[in-house]
């Protein structure tokens, strides 16, 4: 491929790996032509994977060979560190570099960390787009997933992870397993072809990566994105009501409470302001104090019709990390393990009138709302909204007192039940 | 005994408690009141009836009450809703004159109010009134009654209020359990209005807002008719709820809290107050902090106010407002209220005295019975209408003869 010529056409160079079995699926389901500017390449350790045209990088276990790594992310790790120079070599030449993972596995959750450090150490921007695993993989996976989205988080530009469970209540209780796999596959190649028009279309109101990795950085893991699109003159009314209605965002509740907000839209040659204006004048109402980035881009082929992706990112003003130090990650997985399994009630503070700050990093508090969602994700969705932003107190317990069992008040994406001072974020000291 | 037709009863099924107000047609619009009759309620919430058995022996008990004090037999009752489901919006419908001499009738009006109803609701909803604000006349607005007028095209512009009618039928039933008749369902916003705005203030354009226990409601008029009406499903027992939960006190001693040292303002010799609250009927002694108890108590009174404050913004209703706002319900008596409210409103406030009836004992100028006064008002209103085109509420159709087979 000539670099000059992508070069003079105003394009980054990209480069998309998937890795593992999971990466390698999401990374072949990318729909073409649209990523044919970007070069593609697999990482895998099972050779039973069958390849694409794309080139593949085979990393050989110990024999019997080339039926993957059983699992063990430690031995994904070790073969990668093995073959770290041609790990480098893929990446070379590329501005950015796309990972595409599976984590909770051997391959996705070992090798991943390591390849962002390659893909770093040879000069690229690298942005990871990861899955989490369902929580009826079980406790290892869901250990092993943590531990990896850490390591990626300290070794990444920035990190859009989905957890899997979050697509179970977009379906209904009827799908396939098959059904619900491809749902959260074609969520995250939603999410990459979203960074990917970031990055490739002119924009006409520029947003560079460097706004992505900006609203992505701060958030620890705990982002979430969409992708909305719609058509037709009426099209500004009905991306804003998918976008207040999206599960992935919490039917808009996450606005509530967001540190930064990315949106980046793609419309045709007729976008008008007025749609723009109004989008952006109805998101804003929702995120006040928010730091709030827009982007637009104009392609002929989206002649009528309008896509926008948000990113949002959750953040926690009590717990941000100095900047430099990575977030307290522990050793080993026994003792998350036993912090997770630890009973809830044991670690309340004394007083919820001062909130301490909260003793769980980040990773951990997003593992305990996935089994907390896992629970009751379909009984009692949106009361789980709120809590799920409560985040300045630990175990997002926020008891609805008096109104606990009866519908709850939602009004503009809050839960007007809960006292405003908690939803406002007020200490009461 | 009272002539049994002469009696107007109305009943509020409120969050905190059942009211029935028992009025007396006489010469004037406003009835008499000659008496009332109030219990605790058990089974509502937020304006809902959560529990219809334990409703219904409330009801009973305030009936009871009413009936011992006016010395009458209640028969049936105007039946004052609300509750979270319940909505409001302006429609305009339109009539073509088709009379050889284009001379509007009677029957142009009634078809034209007709059309305007005819709106697509949410499913499973129910109009409950459909109030006639402005007639057009071939476009030239302003037309307050235009039969005998000529024209070729007639509209006019109603306010609609509709509610989810299963919930609103759980109402009626109890009270058709315990041998009442139900004369009509009336959302309380309206009339709450009723019992305490004055024409005068209905002319000049003004905002009630009832502070309920479970609900809080809200109309606003304008040029002598309803112009916006709306409910948030939040009150006096969000306000409960949040001290509870922020100064962790039981619910029954947060509400005495909030009774006894309340205050929607904060203010600076608040700092470092402490409440002592003694030990008793089993609970510890403790303190708590008053600046916590005003802080959350303002802010949560304060965000009624902005919920109700975008709500009229966006449909710039603010420019209307030039008797300002009246606050009634029990809400109203929170020390500090009409400070906070002209604070976010930036409008006069007062707290509302009621109007609607003659006769009054001082007794019952309280802004906890707006409501059940404005509904014996509503009632006695609508059992003198003879001709109902020239009454206020003219407009407001019975549509309830499929809900009520008698």
């Amino acid at each position: 491929m000539d670099a000059q010529t992508e070069r003079d056409a105003g394009q980054v160079r990209v480069t998309i790996i998937g890795v593992g079995t999971a990466g390698a699926t999401l990374a072949k389901a990318l729909p073409q032509p649209e990523f044919a500017p970007a070069r593609l390449a697999l990482v895998n350790t099972d050779a039973s994977v069958p390849g694409g045209p794309q080139p593949q990088l085979l990393l050989q276990t110990p024999p019997p060979h080339g039926l993957g790594t059983g699992g063990d992310p430690e031995l994904g790790n070790q073969l990668a560190e093995e073959r770290y120079d041609d790990l480098k070599a893929i990446c070379a030449n590329a501005e950015v570099v796309f990972l595409l993972a599976g984590l909770g596995g051997g391959a996705g959750s070992g090798i991943t960390p390591v390849l962002a450090r390659a893909a770093k150490a040879s000069g690229a921007l690298v942005l990871a787009f990861v899955t989490l695993p369902f929580v009826c993989e079980g406790n290892r996976r869901q250990v092993q997933a943590q531990q990896a989205l850490a390591d990626l988080n300290r070794e990444c530009d920035a990190v859009v992870c989905l957890a899997n469970q979050r697509v179970l209540p977009l379906l209904d209780e009827r799908a396939t397993v098959l059904e619900i796999f491809q749902t959260g596959g074609r969520l995250l190649i939603e999410a990459v072809q979203g960074a990917w028009r970031l990055l490739q279309r002119p924009g006409l109101v520029r947003l560079h990566f460097r706004d992505l990795r900006a609203v992505l950085r701060e958030s620890h893991g705990e982002s979430c994105f969409a992708t909305v699109e719609a058509s037709g003159p009426e099209r500004a009314q009905q991306i804003i009501a998918k976008i207040l209605t999206h599960p992935l965002l919490a039917e808009g509740q996450v606005f509530a409470e967001a540190g930064s907000v990315l949106v980046s839209m793609l419309g045709g040659p007729d976008l008008t302001m007025r749609e723009v204006d109004e989008l952006m004048r109805q998101l804003s109402e929702r995120c006040v104090g928010v730091r709030l980035l827009m982007g637009a881009a104009i392609d002929a082929a989206w002649q009528d019709r309008l896509s926008v992706t948000v990113f949002v990112a959750r953040t926690a003003k009590t717990d941000r990390q100095p900047a430099g130090t990575p977030g307290k990650v522990l050793d080993a997985p026994t003792q998350l393990t036993a912090e997770l399994l630890q009973d809830t009630t044991n670690s309340r503070p004394e007083s919820r009138l001062v909130p301490p700050p909260p003793v769980l990093t980040p990773e951990q508090r997003s593992a305990i709302i996935t089994r907390h969602v896992g629970k009751s994700a379909r009984v009692r969705r949106r009361a789980d909204g709120p809590r799920m932003r409560q985040t300045t107190l630990p175990l997002d317990i926020v008891n609805k007192g008096r109104f606990d069992k009866s519908e709850p008040t939602i009004h503009k994406g809050e839960d007007l039940d809960l006292p405003t001072y908690v939803r406002r974020g007020i200490a009461l000291n | 005994m009272f002539d049994s037709s002469s009696i107007i009863v109305g009943l509020e099924i409120g969050t905190s408690k059942v009211c029935a107000v028992v009025g007396e047609l006489n010469e004037g619009a406003a009835p008499n009141i000659i008496g009332v009759g109030q219990a605790g309620s058990r089974g509502v919430r937020k304006g809902e009836i959560i529990d219809p058995r334990v409703v219904e022996e409330d009801v009973r008990h305030a009936i009871v009450e009413a009936e011992q004090m006016a010395d009458v037999e209640i028969r049936s009752v105007y039946l004052g809703v609300s509750g979270g489901h319940i909505r409001g919006f302006n429609n305009r419908g339109m009539h073509p004159v088709v009379s050889a001499d284009r001379e509007i009738t009677q029957e142009d009006v009634a078809d034209v109010v007709k059309n305007a109803k005819a709106i697509n609701l949410p499913q499973e909803h129910t109009v409950l009134h459909a109030i006639r604000q402005d007639f057009f006349v071939d476009g030239h607005k302003g037309v307050k009654s235009p039969v005998g007028m000529l024209g070729a095209r007639l509209e006019v512009d109603v306010h609609v209020v509709h509610g989810h009618l299963n919930r609103l039928q759980n109402a009626i039933r109890v009270v058709r359990g315990i041998q009442l008749e139900v004369e009509e369902v009336v959302f309380n916003g309206l009339a709450t209005s009723l019992a305490v705005l004055t024409p005068t203030q209905k002319t000049l354009g003004a905002l009630v807002i009832d502070l309920g226990a479970g609900t809080t409601n809200y109309a606003v008029y304008y040029q002598g008719v309803i112009r916006h009406t709306g409910v948030l499903a939040v009150g006096g027992d969000h306000v409960t709820n949040d001290l509870a939960y922020g100064l962790k006190v039981p619910q029954g001693r947060a509400e005495q809290l909030k009774i006894d040292h309340g205050h929607a303002v904060m203010t600076a010799a608040d700092e470092d107050q402490k409440i002592e609250l003694k030990s008793g009927h089993g609970l510890p002694a403790s303190h708590v902090n008053l600046s916590h108890l005003r802080r959350i108590m303002s802010l949560r009174l304060e965000e009624i106010f902005e919920l109700i404050a975008q709500d009229l913004m966006q449909l710039d209703l603010f420019e209307c407002l030039r008797a300002g706002v009246v606050l009634t319900g029990g809400g109203a008596r929170i020390r500090g209220i009409t400070q906070l409210a002209e604070q976010v409103l930036g409008l006069p406030v007062v707290v509302g005295n009621i109007t609607g009836a003659s006769s009054l004992k001082s007794s019952i100028d309280q802004p906890e019975f707006a409501t059940g006064i404005g509904l014996a008002y509503f009632g006695s209103l609508k059992s003198r209408r003879e001709a109902p085109r020239f009454s206020l509420l003219g407009g407001i159709k019975q549509v309830w003869g499929k809900l009520l087979p008698r």
